[in-house]
């Protein structure tokens, strides 16, 4: 622990500040100002904080022992990892000298404290380098300043300083003087042919903890006082709370409170089965205030768009109706999904404790700045009072990039007075979710003399649509007359962000369209979507989001990996390609038959995300991703019945399970390309290559997820379709 | 409120709760052992395994009154610092994703081996299928219950 502080003139900005360890030794601190955050300004009154409020540092103790702070919230997707492997790279520590904390929201000293979109690496990228770097530049500093010698002539290796002459120094020497050093402007980084850590597997951080079953996540954190709250919302969409009766819960030994705002009602209970229960006991009158709405009903209403006229087309290329007049083969597919919840397995929850000086709260959430952000405004209060600590996150596949629970915390604490943790039950976490909008999509392409000149697609939604970037992915640019048209319907059902939205869904789509219209055109699945690479190589088009030179390398490397065209008898393959959250990945599955029933073996996966930075995690991902897609692809299967969801818990609704999951093989092309997403990139082509290794084992097309609907589909053939 | 006295992790815990308690809040609310997960309440997911009489149990689905008298252990007990053979194997194999569920699989796992210890890979899939990671890290799970069984023979 600290014992003193000592206060430094800062030279040009304020930059580091330097600690007292009670056992002797001191702390340095690096913040992220100049490396996150290129334009900020530091804190003015940053040699008066307290160490413990200011941690967005690099601390190096004077034993040499390293602890980086991680900014970005961790739902498993390993950036608690590989986010200070980063940074260890370019100071150049060993990694068994560094150990690693969450930060806590903090926007003066962070950019983009987010996890969505697969893009924490990607965005941090160039700032954790420098972050990194500079620290390693002013140690190195302070050694020559020490020595009187050039610090061009230094070297570093795993924390230890070392000049011409061979003598040495510790980083753990220097780091009182670098404290006072001047901040570098422009620093060296490495090459990634020098890198140690980068490209090295490297265990979860929190390993020890989680098999050990220590408090990280949400749920696990406890405080002085803190009361349960389990919370009434309407029980359909479109319904709102007239008047409850509340008597019978109150009665319950342990409840301390109950409180209404909009139209839910929170239980405050000693412990939270006590809080469940009582919400049982609640008596609430419930009006609809607009529509009742059904799955059923959707159909027919996404439909209805797909057939008619009323689109906003989002790209264009060429002009599709006159190309579509002249070809010689046509083909039109039209494909459904439903609306799908995340189930994460750590319900939605969090904790708040809002009091009239400030507002303490802590829980898993994937934008803790925006949710600080609204929290403020609901309460009317300064941001600055709010103080958001993220826990480790019990999955997040974009559920929690809503903060609804968190500003249901603070609303009920504000009320009570109260230190509040609020928990969703499965049930409250399934029912009251923000799902993936089902969707359908309709595509029409046109062959002319052999080759696809024409391309359609078509999105009906609930909701929402496709964003901006999607119609410019593969094959946007592959064909002469190409056009992206979306149609929605605005429902009262909530719907959000679900692990890659949209593309969970239209890569199944547009890749069994492509397996489909290469059997039309009688050419080689896997051949006509190289053929279509070829038409993007070189183009002047900067809306094209792929490249189709490494799309085309993982295309090879997914035939090389997975035997494609070699495999033995009896076992059926599916191919896929698709590119999103700026990676390129290409999947095979393979399917066997056994007892009569197609079984998914194996899914060889290949990625290029660019530079891996932990190889050990990153395959977790991809791995997960795979099996994750296949799940959804095969049992998701979520629907509406007068607004309220047919399934709340795992008895009605099917996850994937160990006996279902394929092996999967992953592996990742080798190149320097700065690195890009992984969280989701994975997931989307998994379904379209396991259906599409169905066709092949059983003669049938699937259209519509989840597959499991379709039981007539999922049989071995007869003898005579397989010939 | 009744008073109930718990043998866990070696050690007899009172407490006073509601008999209708599921011992899986008793564990995480009351005796401060929150490595035992909720998940879904209804014994679907697995989450919230413990070993009672050295078996795994769901203890969502248990009740306080129910487990007076057995030898109850969670993961804070299965060994003092997590050099139990299957936390081993968990931490070689590096299974978590987000973690939430691990602790349920690795009592799960335990249990199983200690009845089979030299399990096929069809025997650790059926005795690891009750147990959801949605984050789907299945084939590490398998991994590394192989991995445990391997060492623990």
């Amino acid at each position: 622990m600290e014992t003193t502080n000592k206060t430094l003139t800062f030279s040009r900005r304020a930059f580091m500040r330097t600690s007292s360890l009670a056992g002797g030794g001191l702390l340095i601190g690096f913040n992220f100002v100049t490396a996150c955050k290129p334009k900020a300004e530091a804190p003015i009154d940053l040699a008066n904080l307290n160490y413990n409020d200011f941690n967005a540092f690099i601390k190096i103790a004077d034993n040499g022992a390293v602890t980086i702070f991680s900014p970005n919230p961790e739902i498993g997707q390993g950036i608690k990892t590989s986010m200070p492997m980063i940074i260890a790279e370019e100071l150049d520590v060993s990694w068994d000298m560094v150990h690693v904390e969450q930060g806590v929201l903090d926007t003066e000293n962070y950019t983009r404290q987010v996890a969505g979109g697969s893009q924490s690496i990607r965005h941090g990228w160039d700032a954790l380098r420098q972050t990194g770097a500079t620290a390693r530049q002013m140690l190195v500093n302070a050694a020559a300043a020490k020595w009187g010698v050039d610090a061009a002539e230094c070297k570093t290796s795993e924390g230890v300083i070392t000049n011409a002459a061979g003598e040495t120094l510790t980083y753990g020497d220097v780091v009182n003087e670098a404290a006072a050093m001047e901040v570098p402007e422009d620093v060296a980084l490495k090459s990634v042919k020098d890198y140690k850590i980068i490209g090295t597997d490297r265990s979860n951080v929190d390993i020890d903890e989680i098999i050990t079953g220590k408090p990280l996540f949400g749920l696990d954190y406890k405080a002085e006082g803190m009361l349960y709250a389990s919370v009434m919302r309407p029980p359909a969409f479109g319904q709102k709370l007239v008047s409850v009766d509340d008597a019978g819960a109150r009665a319950i030994t342990g409840v301390t409170d109950v409180v209404q705002f909009g139209n839910k009602v929170a239980v405050l209970a000693s412990d939270t089965w006590t809080a469940m229960k009582a919400k049982e006991q609640l008596r609430p009158v419930w009006e609809a205030e607009s529509a009742a709405e059904s799955t059923a009903e959707h159909d027919k209403i996404l439909m209805g768009l797909l057939d008619g006229n009323e689109f906003n087309t989002l790209r264009t290329d060429g002009d599709v109706k006159k190309a579509f007049a002249q070809c010689d083969q046509i083909l039109e597919r039209t494909y459904e999904s439903p609306f799908l919840p995340h189930n994460c397995l750590e319900p939605m929850n969090f904790y708040a404790n809002v009091s009239a000086e400030k507002i303490h709260l802590v829980g898993p959430i994937q934008t803790p700045e925006w949710t600080a952000n609204r929290v403020a405004e609901l309460l009317e209060r300064d941001v600055a009072d709010i103080r958001l600590e993220m826990t480790r996150q019990g999955g997040g596949f974009g559920r929690r990039l809503y903060g609804d629970f968190a500003l249901e915390a603070a609303e009920i604490s504000n009320l009570a007075q109260k230190p509040v943790q609020v928990v969703f039950s499965r049930e409250d976490d399934m029912a009251d979710g923000i799902y993936r909008p089902a969707l359908k999509y309709r595509i029409k392409a046109g062959v002319k003399d052999g080759k696809v000149i024409a391309y359609h697609l078509k999105e009906a939604a609930i909701n929402s649509n496709m964003y901006g970037l999607i119609p410019n992915f593969f094959p946007a640019g592959a064909i002469e007359n190409y056009q992206v048209d979306v149609a929605k319907y605005d429902s009262n059902i909530t719907t959000g962000a679900w692990r890659a939205p949209y593309t969970n869904f239209l890569a199944f789509a547009e890749q069994g369209f492509f397996d489909e219209l290469a059997e039309l055109m009688e050419v080689d699945r896997v051949q006509l979507r190289l053929d279509m690479l070829q038409n993007v190589k070189g183009t002047e088009d900067e809306r094209i989001q792929y490249s189709p030179e490494r799309m085309e390398k993982v295309i090879q490397a997914a035939v090389e990996k997975s035997g494609w065209g070699s495999q033995p008898e009896g076992t059926y393959q599916g191919f896929v390609n698709y590119y999103c959250h700026n990676s390129h990945v290409a999947e095979v599955a393979d399917v066997v038959i056994e007892d009569g029933i197609p079984v998914v073996k194996k899914v060889t996966c290949v990625v290029d995300c660019g530079i891996v930075i932990n190889p050990l995690g990153a395959k977790n991902q991809a791995e997960g991703g795979v099996i994750d897609g296949i799940g959804h692809s095969m049992y998701g299967d979520f629907s509406f019945e007068n607004g309220k969801p047919t399934a709340t818990n795992f008895d009605k609704y099917r996850l994937i399970r160990m006996r279902e999951a394929p092996q999967v093989e992953v592996h990742f092309m080798e190149n320097e390309h700065s690195p890009t997403g992984l969280g989701e990139p994975t997931l989307p082509p998994a379904g379209g290559a396991v259906a599409n290794a169905l066709k092949a084992a059983t003669g049938n097309r699937l259209y519509n997820q989840p597959f499991s609907k379709y039981p007539e589909k999922l049989k071995a053939p007869d003898k005579e379709i397989l010939g | 409120m009744p008073t109930y006295e718990l043998k866990v992790n070696g050690e007899t815990r009172t407490l006073q709760v509601s008999a209708d308690m599921p011992l899986m809040w008793a564990l995480r609310d009351h005796l401060d052992l929150v490595g035992t997960k909720y998940g879904c309440g209804i014994a679907q997911c697995g989450s919230c395994t413990v070993h009672v009489d050295g078996a795994a149990v769901r203890s969502c689905v248990l009740t306080v009154d129910q487990a007076q008298g057995k030898e109850i252990t969670t993961i804070e007990g299965l060994s003092e610092d997590g050099s139990h053979p299957v936390q081993v194997a968990w931490k070689e194999i590096d299974v978590p994703q987000c973690g939430y569920c691990q602790a349920g699989q690795i009592m799960t796992a335990t249990a199983f081996l200690n009845d089979n210890p030299n399990p096929s890979e069809e025997e650790i899939k059926s005795a690891m299928h009750g147990n959801i990671c949605r984050c789907a890290s299945y084939n590490r799970i398998l991994r590394a219950v192989s991995l445990a069984a391997e060492n623990m023979s």
